[in-house]
C-alpha cells in the first residue's frame, strides 16, 4: 500500500531545511575581501544554536560563507575539502582560485537542482590570487554572479542598498568592517532571525583571518522604534 | 497520509530583455545587463550575451543558472570548438548562423522534458554575410526573422518594431525579405530607443544596454547607460 503512494527514493530527497544560517555580507577592499556572518542556527523560530562558524576558508586563496541549511554546508565542506586534497596531491605548485572554486561549487549546486535534490544553502565565495581580487555568491538552485558586493537572504533586501550607496573601490580594512558592521548592525535590528555575535573574515593575498566572535553595540530608542505609528494611526 | 510536496521550484525569472535585428550586410544583438529576482536587483552588470561561433551571438534572458548551463553546455560540449573545428575542415568554412541556429534547437528540445528556462535570440551573418535572425522559445522551436525580442520587456518592444520596421506579413507569396533596409546606425539608434522605452515601464530591463554589432569588418561592442530604478 505504501509504494502505491510515494516511492523509498522520494524520503531521500531534501524537502524543507531544519537548521539555518541567515544572512552573509560581502565585500571587496582594497587588500582583498571581508566577509561578515553571524553565529546563530536557528530551528524554525527557536534560536538553537548561537556559536556556529558559517564561514570557512577554503584551500589558500579564498573563504566561503553559508546561509541555509547547515547540514548542507558541513556537506559543502566535505566536498571542498576533497577538491582541495586532490588539488594538493597533484603537488604541482599551482592551487585552485577563488575562480575555480567558485565555479566548482556552481556546478554542484545547479546539479543537485537537477536531480530535485538541492542543497538548500545560499553561498558567498570570496578570494584574491596573484593580486587579483574575487567575490560570488551562488544558490540553492543554481543562480550565480560576481559583484563588488554579495549578500544571500534578507541581506539583499537590506544590506545590498547600503552598500550600493556607501561602497567605493580601495576602501581601507577600517572603512570596510565599519561599513559590513552598518549592515550587520541593521540586520539585526530587522531580521528575527539574526543574533548578535557575529565574525568578520578577511582574506588577503597573505592569507585568511577569521576574527573572534564580538557583539554590536545596538541602540533601541530611536523615536521611530519608540512611537513606530505616530505616522500612520491605527497601524502597529 | 498524502505525498509530501515540494515546495521549492526549480526555476526562477532572473528577468531582463533581448533584441536582435538584421541588415543587409550586419546584424545587431543587444540586451540589458540587470539581473532580478523577485522584487530585488541581484546585479547591475551581468551580460546575457554569448558568442556561440564566429558569425553566431545568442542572446538569453530567462532563469539564469539555464542559461548559463546552455551557454556552456554549447561549449564545452565542443559544439564550437569540436564541431565547428571540425565542420570548418569538413566542409572548408566555418560553421554557419544558420547551421548553428539548428544547433541551438536540438540542444534545447533535448531537454524537453525538464527544459532550459531561457528565451534565446540567436544573431550573425548568414553565408552570404546577409544578416540573420532567429527567435526560439524555451523547447527549442525557432523561424528565421527579420528582428526579434525575448524577455520580459519583449510585449513592450516588439510592437514599436513591428512599427518602425515595417516587417513585410509573413503571409506574403513569394515570400518577401524581412531584412531592415536600415543602415548599421539607424539600426543601433533604434535599439538604444527601443531600451530607454522598455526600462520606463518594465521593471526588470534596466542598468545598462550591451549592443553587439556583426559586420563584415567584424565585431563591435558599444554600452549605453539605462534607467536605474
Amino acid at each position: 500500500m505504501n509504494n502505491l503512494i510515494g516511492s523509498d527514493a522520494d524520503s531521500q530527497r531534501t524537502l524543507y531545511p531544519y537548521v539555518t544560517g541567515t544572512s552573509v555580507v560581502g565585500i571587496k577592499y582594497k587588500d582583498g575581501i571581508l566577509l561578515a556572518a553571524d553565529m546563530g542556527g536557528s530551528y524554525g523560530s527557536t534560536l538553537r544554536y548561537k556559536t556556529v562558524e558559517r564561514m570557512k576558508s577554503v584551500g589558500k586563496h579564498s573563504i566561503i560563507g553559508a546561509s541555509g541549511e547547515i547540514s548542507d554546508f558541513q556537506e559543502i565542506m566535505r566536498y571542498l575539502d576533497e577538491l582541495i586534497l586532490y588539488d594538493n596531491m597533484w603537488d604541482d605548485g599551482n592551487s585552485f582560485g577563488p575562480k575555480e572554486v567558485h565555479n566548482y561549487l556552481t556546478r554542484v549546486m545547479y546539479n543537485r537542482r537537477n536531480k530535485f535534490n538541492p542543497l538548500w544553502n545560499s553561498l558567498v565565495l570570496g578570494g584574491v590570487k596573484n593580486g587579483q581580487k574575487y567575490l560570488g555568491t551562488v544558490n540553492m538552485i543554481g543562480v550565480h554572479y560576481e559583484d563588488n558586493h554579495v549578500a544571500t537572504g534578507f541581506g539583499n533586501h537590506l544590506s545590498r542598498p547600503i552598500l550600493r550607496d556607501e561602497w567605493h573601490e580601495n576602501l581601507t580594512f577600517e572603512e570596510g568592517v565599519k561599513l559590513l558592521e552598518k549592515c550587520m548592525r541593521v540586520l539585526l535590528y530587522r531580521d528575527r532571525s539574526a543574533v548578535n555575535k557575529l565574525q568578520i573574515a578577511k582574506i588577503t593575498e597573505e592569507g585568511v583571518t577569521i576574527s573572534q566572535p564580538y557583539s554590536l553595540k545596538t541602540f533601541w530608542n530611536f523615536a521611530a522604534f519608540q512611537n513606530p505609528t505616530v505616522g500612520a494611526e491605527g497601524s502597529w | 497520509m498524502t505525498k509530501q510536496q515540494a515546495n521549492w521550484s526549480p526555476y526562477d525569472n532572473n528577468g531582463g530583455t533581448c533584441v536582435a535585428i538584421a541588415g543587409a550586410d550586419y546584424c545587431v544583438i543587444a540586451a540589458d545587463t540587470r539581473m532580478s529576482t523577485g522584487y530585488s536587483i541581484l546585479s547591475r552588470d551581468y551580460s546575457k550575451i554569448f558568442q556561440l561561433a564566429d558569425k553566431s551571438l545568442m542572446a538569453s534572458s530567462g532563469f539564469q543558472a539555464d542559461v548559463r548551463a546552455l551557454q556552456k553546455v554549447l561549449a564545452a560540449r565542443h559544439l564550437v570548438s569540436y564541431l565547428s573545428f571540425i565542420y570548418q575542415h569538413q566542409h572548408n568554412k566555418q560553421m554557419s548562423c544558420p547551421a548553428m541556429a539548428q544547433l541551438l534547437s536540438n540542444t534545447l528540445y533535448y531537454k524537453r522534458f525538464f527544459p532550459y528556462y531561457a528565451f534565446n535570440v540567436l544573431g550573425g551573418l548568414d553565408s552570404e554575410g546577409k544578416g540573420c535572425v532567429f527567435t526560439y522559445d524555451a523547447v527549442g522551436s525557432y523561424e528565421r526573422v527579420g528582428y526579434s525580442s525575448q524577455g520580459s520587456g519583449a510585449t513592450l518592444i516588439t510592437p514599436f518594431l513591428d512599427n518602425q520596421l515595417k516587417s513585410p506579413s509573413p503571409l506574403l507569396l513569394p515570400a518577401k525579405d524581412a531584412v531592415t533596409p536600415l543602415s548599421e546606425s539607424e539600426a543601433i539608434d533604434l535599439v538604444k530607443t527601443c531600451f530607454a522605452s522598455a526600462s520606463e515601464r518594465d521593471i526588470y530591463t534596466g542598468d545598462k544596454l550591451e549592443i553587439v554589432i556583426l559586420n563584415a569588418s567584424g565585431i563591435r561592442r558599444e554600452y549605453l547607460e539605462l534607467r536605474k530604478d
